[in-house]
């Protein structure tokens, strides 16, 4: 078993609105496996469903090859998009009985809840109400709590928002660090370049259906266009510029250069590798450009759910 | 995983370590203490008033009629006219001026009698004088028909009816009191604790929803845990405050009255009223017997485990719709729609024990809403101190306790789907749907 959770053509319905028709997700162990899709599409009900919260009416989610039991929200931490704390109850005691809820017992909580109050440098919040908290801190305290039982499943609903870029960038880094002891994360978020920075997998629901699924690689490989950005120096610019118009599609460039020379985007068709484009370029100006157009998570978003 | 003591252990220690809380468990009992203290040294206040009110009487019969009494003097004007009577009276600042002008016979005297005063006078002094006008009119028309005083006296009698039921078990009147002060205290009690309790368990699942934990919480424990968790650890919480409440009152009652001197006791409410016409002033020491024998002639085993059961029966079927209604929706303001369909049943259930069950309480309206799930605490509660057939409390229990699960059924669906919507209050209509979800 590669996959740690894996949800088959899980349905949600909602008096007559379809929350969720049949979407399917395997999410392999120890990968970031982002969730994404626009507003109400249904990431929150199916981020529900493994979570318990809601049941599906038809499909089923398995997690490590086990239909989901009450047993296992020990295995799974749960930072909601929609998250808050006991406002007038001191940290300390909020973070125990969170932890106790999860299962851990008191001592084990304790010694956890030093180590990482130690390790975010937040010692003296402990007798701190979380009403005397910023908004950013009271976030820390959440992120802490989730991960705290040390979950095999962790889902962050846009974990970042909120934090200050330093702050976002500590929790990342902190994300990075659980993923490779051994957690696997479920990340739901809008932010793409978060996205093109941690993810290695991704779904994209649009709509209550899975529209698109797998490797971010993959997807970006199957969603290229074969256009690469090109920026040319050269004495006669005209005479370069329309030989290679005659022989590629020419497309207007955006990209920045240095030089104030010929920039463009050329697209090529499968037979051309980029290698004979190369070579073809080097015969006739100097290169000092040569970038092949990946798409990034955004253009895939936004292409796919413009096209579905 | 039973998380369940978890929440109860938190919800009954920020309840209980909550300042409002502190606050009102220590400060109820002094500012009850004081306001009756108030009241008992102002209805003294009121008693030490002294009165004097004059009489002038034209016809005569009236004489020895009004005797000096504690707080009221009489005096007699006879002689004088009605003018210099009244410039009189006002220079003296009498309290008033009760004037019978002169009539042909005894038959015509009743449109004769006036009452003269500054300010109108107060009912119970007007009606005291009324009846003692009318029984020296009643005995003078007696007179006239031949009979003598001395039989008029004999002809007065007291009756006080000895109570015995079929098996042989004697009471008294005082029973009926003691029986009502019991069921009354009990369900009147039951009746207190739903609401203050009620709300306070709503509050805390809004507080939930408004403070956003309540998914990370869910995503842990199922839902109908929470609410039973909350549910109880705020009784607990209740009967903590109570308990303290108690104890507190009971100590400054004693100081109060020892400092003071003020006897609380003396305070007149309705019941006290009741208690004392049964009482009719009787030998004291006989009356406190009667008043044990009462006490011990209440089924007491029956009257205690029964209000155990509907106590907590009653108090949990309507907390759970309390939590139900907290949970589908934002804040404190949107509850008031659902509110009502809790509270009228629970009005209904104060009404009916306090006008049907005093009267009657075997009675077809006392015996239908003791079976009523909504109403049956409250209503069983008041009745049973009358002695209700075992098969009837237990009929009434089941179907308590059958209703108690649905409610906690239905409040646990609205409570689930709830918790988690936001922005928008509710119809009921949609309420409905949530129970398919």
């Amino acid at each position: 078993m590669n996959d740690l959770l894996v949800a088959n053509s899980v349905s949600k319905s909602y008096g007559n609105f379809k929350a969720l028709n049949e979407v399917s997700i395997a999410v392999p162990k120890g990968s970031i496996f982002g969730l994404l899709g626009p507003n109400g599409a249904g990431k929150t009900t199916l981020i529900r469903i493994i979570n318990q919260i809601t049941m599906p009416d038809d499909g089923n989610v398995m997690l490590d090859g086990q239909p989901l039991t009450a047993e296992h929200v020990r295995d799974i931490g749960y930072l909601p998009e929609e998250r808050g704390l006991y406002k007038s109850m001191k940290v300390g005691e909020q973070c125990l009985y969170l932890a106790q809820l999860k299962g851990l017992s008191k001592s084990e909580a304790k010694t956890r809840l030093k180590y990482w109050f130690d390790k975010l440098e937040i010692g003296d919040w402990w007798n701190k109400k979380i009403q005397e908290l910023s908004k950013g801190q009271a976030q820390k305290i959440q992120f802490i709590v989730t991960v705290l039982h040390q979950p095999k499943l962790l889902i962050f609903d846009e974990p970042f928002s909120g934090f200050d870029p330093i702050n976002a960038n500590l929790i990342k880094d902190e994300i990075l660090q659980l993923r490779d002891e051994g957690a696997t994360v479920i990340f739901s978020t809008h932010r793409m370049e978060s996205v093109e920075e941690l993810c290695d997998h991704i779904a994209l629901i649009h709509q209550s259906n899975k529209v698109l699924d797998g490797k971010l690689n993959d997807i970006k490989r199957q969603y290229k266009t074969n256009t690469f950005e090109i920026g040319l120096e050269s004495l006669d610019k005209e005479k370069v510029f329309s030989e290679i118009q005659a022989k590629f599609e020419v497309l207007p460039a955006t990209f920045k250069n240095l030089n104030d020379d010929i920039k463009l985007n050329i697209k090529t068709n499968e037979q051309t590798s980029p290698n004979d484009l190369l070579s073809f370029l080097t015969s006739k100006a100097q290169v000092n450009h040569f970038v092949e157009v990946i798409p990034s998570a955004s253009d895939i978003f936004i292409q796919t759910v413009k096209n579905n | 995983m039973n998380h369940l003591p978890l929440i109860i252990k938190r919800e009954y220690f920020t309840k209980v370590k909550n300042k409002s809380f502190i606050v009102m468990t220590f400060l109820s009992p002094l500012i009850m203490i004081a306001l009756i203290a108030v009241v008992a040294y102002l209805s003294q206040l009121n008693n030490d008033k002294h009165r004097t009110i004059s009489v002038l009487d034209e016809t005569g019969y009236l004489e020895d009629v009004f005797q000096d009494t504690e707080n009221t003097n009489y005096t007699n004007l006879n002689g004088l006219s009605l003018e210099d009577a009244i410039v009189l009276v006002k220079e003296k600042e009498d309290y008033g001026l009760l004037y019978v002008s002169k009539a042909n016979s005894l038959d015509d005297i009743e449109g004769h009698v006036k009452f003269y005063s500054e300010d109108s006078p107060s009912l119970s002094i007007i009606s005291g004088i009324e009846q003692r006008i009318e029984k020296r009119l009643k005995e003078k028309k007696l007179e006239l028909d031949g009979v003598s005083m001395a039989q008029i006296e004999a002809s007065q009698t007291n009756i006080d009816i000895a109570q015995e039921s079929f098996d042989g078990q004697k009471s008294s009147k005082i029973d009926n009191v003691v029986k009502l002060a019991f069921g009354g205290a009990a369900g009147y009690l039951l009746f207190m604790f739903i609401i203050i309790y009620g709300n306070m368990i709503m509050r805390s699942v809004i507080e939930e929803k408004t403070s956003r934990i309540i998914e990370v919480i869910i995503s842990s424990v199922k839902p109908i845990q929470l609410m039973m968790g909350k549910i109880i650890g705020t009784s607990l919480a209740g009967i903590t405050q109570f308990i303290i409440w108690v104890i507190l009152g009971g100590v400054l009652m004693f100081i109060v009255s020892a400092i003071f001197g003020i006897d609380l006791a003396q305070v007149q409410s309705p019941q006290q009223e009741m208690v004392n016409q049964a009482m009719q002033a009787g030998d004291p020491q006989v009356m406190a017997e009667n008043l044990i024998t009462a006490i011990s002639n209440l089924p007491l085993l029956n009257l205690i485990i029964a209000f155990l059961f509907f106590f907590i029966g009653g108090y949990l079927l309507y907390s759970s719709l309390y939590a139900a209604i907290g949970a589908a929706v934002d804040n404190e303001t949107d509850t008031q729609q659902f509110m009502l369909p809790i509270l009228m049943p629970l009005m209904l259930a104060v009404y009916v024990g306090v006008f049907t069950v005093i009267e009657d309480p075997h009675g077809t309206v006392s015996t239908v809403f003791s079976f009523i799930p909504l109403t049956s605490p409250v209503v069983m509660l008041m009745r049973i101190p009358f002695g209700v057939p075992l098969w009837q409390q237990g009929l009434s229990l089941l179907l308590l306790i059958g209703t108690f699960v649905f409610a906690v059924w239905f409040a646990a669906k609205i409570y689930r789907v709830g918790i988690l919507m936001y922005g928008k209050k509710p119809t009921y209509k949609e309420l409905f749907k949530w129970l398919k979800y």
